[in-house]
């Protein structure tokens, strides 16, 4: 166990390595930096002069290769630099958002697992029924259906329902909890349709694989309650595959914030990450990159490591 | 020739096609509706300029806001453009962008993961890694990052590096699904037979291998459509995708029409419901597709 975990946490090291390098020379390959776009942006005529001015200040003119060394010293020290449009550290810029995305991301992922785990067991159980049907529209639909729409369908009906739209300005759980609920539970369903039919589905998968196993039959053999032979011997082993889909699926909301936080007005680390791009701010873009996969790597590493626990077989391999 | 086209071997062959066609409506029915749903897709798409009853870009300042009537079907959109017009000429936007970038992700995903079953070892090692890395990203995160850094490259109105963006996140995805079905066949008997028998590697890679995961790789090509129409929508909800004044089903939804929900709630619902009825078609045939092609998936 101890020599797999020890090669698992190595082979992180390439994947982050490759991330940094893949982003930060795919940013600076073509030409076309943020200067331009801040200085030049809304048409005013710039001399040259001013905008190698700026990308001297920015860094920008030094040698590739030293910019880059300069980037990877920071990130193992965690200073991930400036953002080059505010000036203010891209650590703080992500700081200050990453509250509101977390808790949108938190609140997704207990709705998906609300439904997922009926949706998923009933499924399986009334296999190839119009209740199996019924559950595979509804998780195919989740799938389908982008969540940015479905976000401004819920909006929609709020308003024509109650006239009410959530409010903008975001009040943290700790100052007032119902303010604070009643703003993100929208968001909140919206990405965690998609989250929670992707789970469903996997559920219903492994539950079937599950139930084809001699150590089912032997319970069953044996005289256990139906409802007893699901719950204790069936879905415990089947919510296994279902961990990983949870985990990785996790990472993947970042990806729905993306776009949903923008139609819900929420000022969280999606919208950053659409305003760096839209502005070139490299450092931003790098820093909320190089987070995200590594968010992604560790997620990875502890599902596989939980796997390991659970099923002798794999550390073995 | 004739006489070729009517050899009992060329018209067992058709009836063929035609019995597997049935066995699949047969099998799978929500296979068959979705892949009407996509033939109609396809159908708005080609001839748009026929279909579509208005020209998708004339503006009609007489007809603001119009709600959905017959002269509308869809209502018109703030410059009085014809939504549904707009609708259908999406669809051939949308058709493209999925098509050409699923393909071609799919096609460079195959080809790695073959290439990285085949070969073993240190190549295996290698471009293991470095889908490791691809993987490391939502898909919409690494289409950001590309469209950041490659702009615009527009070819016949079409944004190449639009399809660029999406392809690159699907590449890995399929090619860690492909590896998986090629290392089952490298142990065949005939991928030896053929390696005995001196063939290059290239050739055992496309002739012998390739059509052995040609399965895997056609559900893949299918689903990744549905995620690859879903993507470009959402980039051109953002506004970095498809621009202004072409239509796009994503680029309908961002901008004004957020303004405009009590007013005028058909521009906010028809797209969306274009959106998804295509992601669905698609997603529900690449399942169909999987389940017919692929029994032992079926569990």
């Amino acid at each position: 166990m101890l020599r797999y975990t020890i090669r698992r946490v190595l082979l992180t090291i390439p994947t982050l390595l490759g991330v940094a390098v893949l982003v930060f020379f795919m940013l600076r390959i073509i030409p076309g930096d943020i200067v331009e776009v801040k200085l030049r942006g809304d048409g005013g005529s710039v001399t040259q002069e001013t905008i190698d001015m700026e990308r001297h200040r920015l860094g920008l003119d030094k040698p590739m290769l030293g910019q880059f060394k300069d980037w990877m010293v920071g990130v193992v020290t965690f200073n991930l630099g400036k953002s080059m449009w505010t000036e203010r550290p891209v650590m703080e810029e992500i700081g200050v958002r990453l509250e509101l995305s977390l808790e949108v991301a938190i609140l997704a992922t207990l709705i998906a697992l609300m439904f997922a785990i009926p949706l998923g067991t009933t499924a399986a159980l009334y296999r190839d029924t119009w209740i199996d049907y019924l559950m595979r529209i509804l998780t195919i639909g989740g799938i389908s259906i982008p969540a940015f729409w479905f976000g401004m369908l819920i909006m929609l009906g709020l308003l024509t329902a109650f006239n009410w739209l959530p409010p903008i300005t975001f009040t943290p759980i700790y100052v007032d909890p119902v303010a604070n609920l009643t703003q993100l539970i929208w968001p909140a369903a919206a990405v965690g349709y998609r989250y929670c039919a992707v789970t469903a589905r996997m559920i219903r998968s492994s539950l079937l694989e599950v139930l084809n196993e001699d150590y089912i039959r032997t319970a069953r053999a044996k005289g256990v309650f139906e409802k007893l032979v699901i719950s204790r011997h069936a879905l415990r082993n089947a919510l296994l595959p279902a961990i990983t889909v949870i985990g990785l699926e996790f990472t993947f909301l970042i990806g729905g914030l993306v776009v949903t936080e923008q139609v819900f007005n929420l000022n969280g680390i999606g919208q950053l990450f659409v305003q760096s791009v839209t502005r070139n701010d490299f450092t931003l873009i790098q820093g909320m990159v190089m987070l995200i996969a590594a968010f992604y790597v560790f997620v990875n590493l502890a599902v596989d490591l939980l796997y390991a626990v659970f099923d002798p077989r794999i550390r073995y391999s | 020739m004739s006489l070729a086209v009517l050899s009992p071997s060329a018209l067992k062959s058709r009836y063929a096609f035609v019995e597997k066609a049935t066995e699949f409506c047969q099998q799978q029915p929500l296979g068959a509706i979705s892949f009407v749903i996509i033939v109609a897709m396809m159908f708005a798409g080609i001839f748009c300029e026929i279909v579509a009853p208005y020209d998708p870009l004339t503006i009609d300042f007489a007809a603001i806001l119009a709600p959905p009537s017959f002269d509308h079907w869809c209502g018109t959109d703030a410059y009085g453009r014809d939504i549904c017009s707009r609708l259908i000429y999406g669809s051939r936007t949308a058709l493209v962008i999925g098509f050409t970038s699923s393909f071609v992700g799919s096609s460079l995903g195959a080809i790695f993961g073959v290439a990285s079953a085949y070969f073993g070892g240190r190549i295996d090692n290698w471009i293991q890694r470095v889908m490791d890395v691809l993987l490391a990203f939502p898909i919409i995160v690494l289409a950001l990052v590309v469209v950041a850094a490659f702009g615009k490259f527009l070819v016949w109105g079409i944004d190449v590096n639009l399809i660029i963006a999406i392809a690159i996140p699907i590449v890995p995805r399929v090619a860690r699904v492909v590896r998986a079905a090629a290392l089952g066949v490298r142990v065949m008997p005939y991928v030896d037979a053929a390696r005995a028998a001196g063939y290059s590697n290239s050739r055992i890679i496309f002739r012998h291998m390739a059509p052995n995961v040609v399965a895997p790789y056609l559900i893949m090509l299918t689903a990744f459509i549905a995620q690859a129409i879903l993507a470009e929508a959402s980039l051109s909800f953002l506004g970095l995708g498809v621009q202004e004044p072409t239509a796009a089903w994503g680029l309908m939804l961002s901008g004004n029409a957020a303004d405009f929900y009590r007013q005028a709630p058909w521009m906010v619902l028809f797209p969306g419901i274009a959106i998804s009825v295509a992601v669905f078609a698609f997603n529900l045939f690449g399942d169909a597709l999987r389940d017919y092609l692929d029994p032992r998936f079926k569990v």
